[in-house]
């Protein structure tokens, strides 16, 4: 064996590249403050290491970023734990960069003859806070999107170049496949290889030098390996620990809602380490903008790059270390005043709720039914349960509400002039609406002149017994074919054969006004027909055209034919009547349900309600 | 890569600099810069390209149509669907952005602002309590009719970029007008949906 390494020696000279490594001499002995480079030399291994594991999985483009970052996240194996390695040490790396920074100037480190090394630790702070910025977008989530939207526009007020810079960053005029396949060139490319030219001429540099000796009293000196590297080694150990901890507390890193640049995102902020920055450009509104944005910055990097001069007496040197404490001081200030400000802001509490409860959902929707080539933002976009109620507080709550409220759990509309959809064409509801009792509240016409038609004088004066009524509900409560009803429908089979010759019966029945199956008045146009009452079609149908001689034909005076009107496209209109029906992939998040409003339990409500979830 | 002058093998005392001396250096630095110099271009021009591109400013697009639009005139908050292209991908019909749209008193002038904050482009919401715009970002306040509050402080450099609108009279399939529950034809509105320069105090299209 030793003549093998003999050989192996010989002819490339490792022993002595080994002992030049080892052996370096730390005089004063090994000391605890020394780790703080090698650690961050460990967590730029780690993110090397991870970084081209999760590159394997990456894909970068508008309709695969995001989906395929959710596929490390929750379907791969192991993929979670990565990607949360990866997520939590570039934040142990900003910890360890201010941390040795402040090591360096305290120990005065700066100083000649090490002047060189200072500027170089510089340059790699930089690109360093340059790959946690470009690395951030990748995921092509809505807070990655925003948040590098407004870092790229702020580029762009860099007075001469800034627009032509925002351009080449951006790849282009719009957001698009080019700003992800630059920033990830720049992440996985341009910037770790900048970062390892640098980070190698600041070791050689470093060794070169040799630690910076404290005046303290002298202690023995001792070589690097074993007593300093032990000391960095365990340093290592325990930034690991810390990263592991997090990873396994938030399981992996967060992945919000895919990217969707037609809906904005009022939670949109930057990580919590470019805080500072963001809180100071606030502190200089309006014109005087650049001041906080550009030029406080700048002049700070100015300081640390003259500090070799301004610092270099002892009287500098001693100005040095206050100026960075403050330094410190004033970005935790910062920090703690922009968290102070978003917690007592309601209104980003309700947006980071909003935000977190539409990241989860997409997840579901994508476990439940995969996702389409066309990317995931398209999963909420289809979604019942998610975009309904937005579409219903924005086109139907109007004159419509929803259990009260406007869909989101907003305030419904006074005086509701039309009826309250929650549960329509369920069981529930049809008992109520046939019951003498209930069927002139709001809750069924509103405020539309049906409220005194002869639909409630019928129902009020009805021939049919209270019993008979229940079944007439429960048959035409089964047209509709509900999912979440399939079970009790099965069970009232009996009431529902009943039912049908009710709403068959031509002289005492519906079919006295309405159309049902072969029964009533053919091509009779002021009453709904009841024929697949409350299906799919049947509901996109009405919202499609209410005028059309198979709803309320002529009798329609104030809905608007959202399809025929193009008010509404197909699929929004289908996404309501699916809403409507409750028809959607089953969820674990709570309802948006409005605080006044009292909390209507029927058996329709699909999947387990959490109290106490976002809304 | 190490130059092989440095390499453990011992070479011949290396004659002084002279005239051919320098020729060998410059022909050096000439050939390399050569060398160099078509792979850098060809990944320059490519790099630029973006420089090159133009947004598909798209022609006028439906939004929505003036009955959507209360009658007091409070603003309300429209999709903008349009034909997008990125790079390689085309959809035909897209979400690519969202619009504020109120009608004045006289309900014939319909005025559009992108919900674009001027500031830094995220997006603002309109505070139905205090009939103002807020960008939640870094909460530049608008008026309803898009000027700012307070210019002095308020981040954004300039008032909510207003759109061009057009007002259209609904046709059916046969090309007949579509009336209203009023009996006058239904109007739809037409919006020219266009980014512009985000930071600056003049309203630049972003082409």
């Amino acid at each position: 064996m030793k003549a093998l390494l003999d050989w192996f020696d010989e002819r490339t000279g490792y022993r002595g590249l080994l002992r030049g490594l080892l052996d370096e001499r730390i005089p004063g002995g090994a000391r605890w403050r020394y780790v703080f480079g090698s650690a961050l030399a460990l967590a730029f291994a780690v993110q090397c290491v991870t970084g081209i594991v999760l590159w394997m999985a990456y894909n970068p483009s508008t309709q695969t970023a995001w989906e395929s970052v959710y596929y490390v996240q929750h379907v791969m194996a192991g993929g979670w734990f990565l990607r949360g390695l990866h997520h939590f040490m570039a934040q142990a790396v900003v910890v360890l960069l201010a941390l040795h920074l402040l090591q360096v100037v305290v120990a005065g480190a700066y100083r000649a003859p090490r002047e060189v090394n200072f500027w170089l630790g510089l340059v790699l702070m930089q690109l360093l806070l340059g790959l946690c910025l470009t690395g951030y977008l990748l995921p092509w989530d809505q807070k990655g999107y925003w948040a590098t939207k407004v870092a790229t526009n702020l580029l762009g007020l860099v007075p001469g170049a800034g627009p032509v810079l925002q351009r080449l960053a951006v790849g282009g005029p719009d957001y698009g496949h080019h700003t992800l396949s630059r920033f990830f060139a720049l992440h996985a490319g341009v910037l770790p290889a900048l970062l390892v030219l640098v980070l190698a001429g600041h070791v050689y540099v470093f060794r070169r030098h040799g630690v910076t000796v404290a005046q303290a009293p002298p202690r023995a000196d001792a070589r690097f390996w074993p007593d300093q590297a032990l000391r960095d080694a365990v340093a290592g150990a325990v930034v690991l620990a810390v990263v592991v901890g997090l990873v396994a507390a938030y399981h992996g890193a967060p992945l919000g809602a895919p990217a969707d640049p037609s809906i904005g995102f009022p939670a949109a902020r930057p990580e919590w380490y470019f805080l500072s920055l963001f809180q100071l450009m606030k502190l200089f509104p309006g014109s005087l903008e650049i001041v906080g944005g550009f030029l406080i910055p700048s002049a700070v990097m100015g300081a640390l790059v003259a500090l070799p001069w301004l610092g270099r007496s002892d009287r500098g040197h001693r100005r040095a270390v206050v100026f960075v404490l403050g330094l410190a001081g004033g970005v935790v200030l910062l920090t703690g005043l922009a968290l102070r400000a978003d917690r007592a802001d309601p209104e980003y509490q309700t947006a980071v709720g909003e935000a977190e409860a539409s990241a989860r959902r997409v997840v579901e929707l994508a476990r439940a039914t995969g996702i389409p080539a066309q990317g995931a933002a398209e999963l909420l976009r289809r979604d019942p349960l998610w975009q309904g109620p937005r579409l219903f507080a924005r086109h139907c709550a109007d004159c419509h509400t929803y259990d009260g409220h406007d869909g989101l759990g907003g305030p419904g509309v006074q005086e509701a002039r039309a009826s309250d959809l929650r549960g329509f064409a369920s069981y529930e509801w049809l008992v109520g609406l046939l019951d003498g009792e209930q069927i002139d509240s709001r809750r069924y016409y509103g405020g539309t002149r049906f409220r005194a038609g002869s639909m409630v004088e019928y129902v009020k004066e009805c021939p049919l017994s209270r019993e008979q009524l229940r079944q007439t509900a429960a048959a035409l409560s089964a047209q509709a074919r509900l999912p979440a009803q399939a079970e009790s429908d099965a069970k009232r089979r009996q009431e529902i054969a009943a039912g049908q010759e009710y709403l068959r019966g031509e002289r005492t029945g519906c079919a006295r006004c309405h159309r049902f199956q072969d029964t009533g008045i053919a091509n009779w146009d002021r009453s709904p027909d009841l024929t697949d009452y409350g299906t799919r079609a049947w509901i996109v149908g009405m919202i499609t055209d209410p005028g059309h001689q198979r709803y309320y034909g002529q009798e329609n005076d104030e809905m608007p034919a959202f399809g025929t009107e193009r008010l509404l496209t197909p699929e929004e209109i289908e996404t309501l009547a699916d809403w409507l029906r409750r028809d959607w992939v089953p969820t674990r998040l709570a309802e948006p349900r409005s605080s006044a409003a009292p909390q209507t339990v029927d058996e329709s409500s699909g999947g387990s309600v959490s109290p106490g979830a976002p809304n | 890569m190490e130059d092989a002058k440095d390499g453990r093998r011992e070479t011949d005392a290396i004659a002084p600099g002279d005239r051919r001396g320098f020729l060998t250096r410059a022909a050096a630095v000439a050939v390399g810069a050569l060398v160099a110099l078509v792979p850098g271009a060809a990944g320059l021009v490519v790099f630029l390209d973006p420089l090159r591109r133009r947004s598909r400013t798209s022609d006028f697009v439906r939004v929505g149509s003036v009955d959507q639009l209360p009658a007091d005139g409070m603003p309300r908050r429209f999709a903008v669907l349009a034909a997008h292209e990125d790079a390689w991908s085309r959809v035909p019909l897209r979400p690519v952005g969202a619009v504020y749209m109120c009608r004045g008193p006289d309900s014939d002038r319909v005025v559009a602002l992108s919900a674009v904050c001027p500031h830094a482009g995220c997006f603002v919401t309109f505070q139905d309590q205090e009939g103002t715009f807020r960008c939640p970002c870094h909460g530049s306040r608008f008026e309803r009719t898009g000027e700012r509050i307070d210019p002095g402080s308020c981040p954004s450099p300039r008032a909510l970029d207003a759109l061009a609108t057009e007002l259209r009279e609904q046709r059916n399939e046969e090309g007949q007008p579509v009336l209203g529950a009023d009996g006058r034809p239904r109007r739809e509105i037409w919006v020219h949906y266009q980014n512009f320069r985000a930071g600056s105090p003049a309203k630049i299209p972003v082409e």
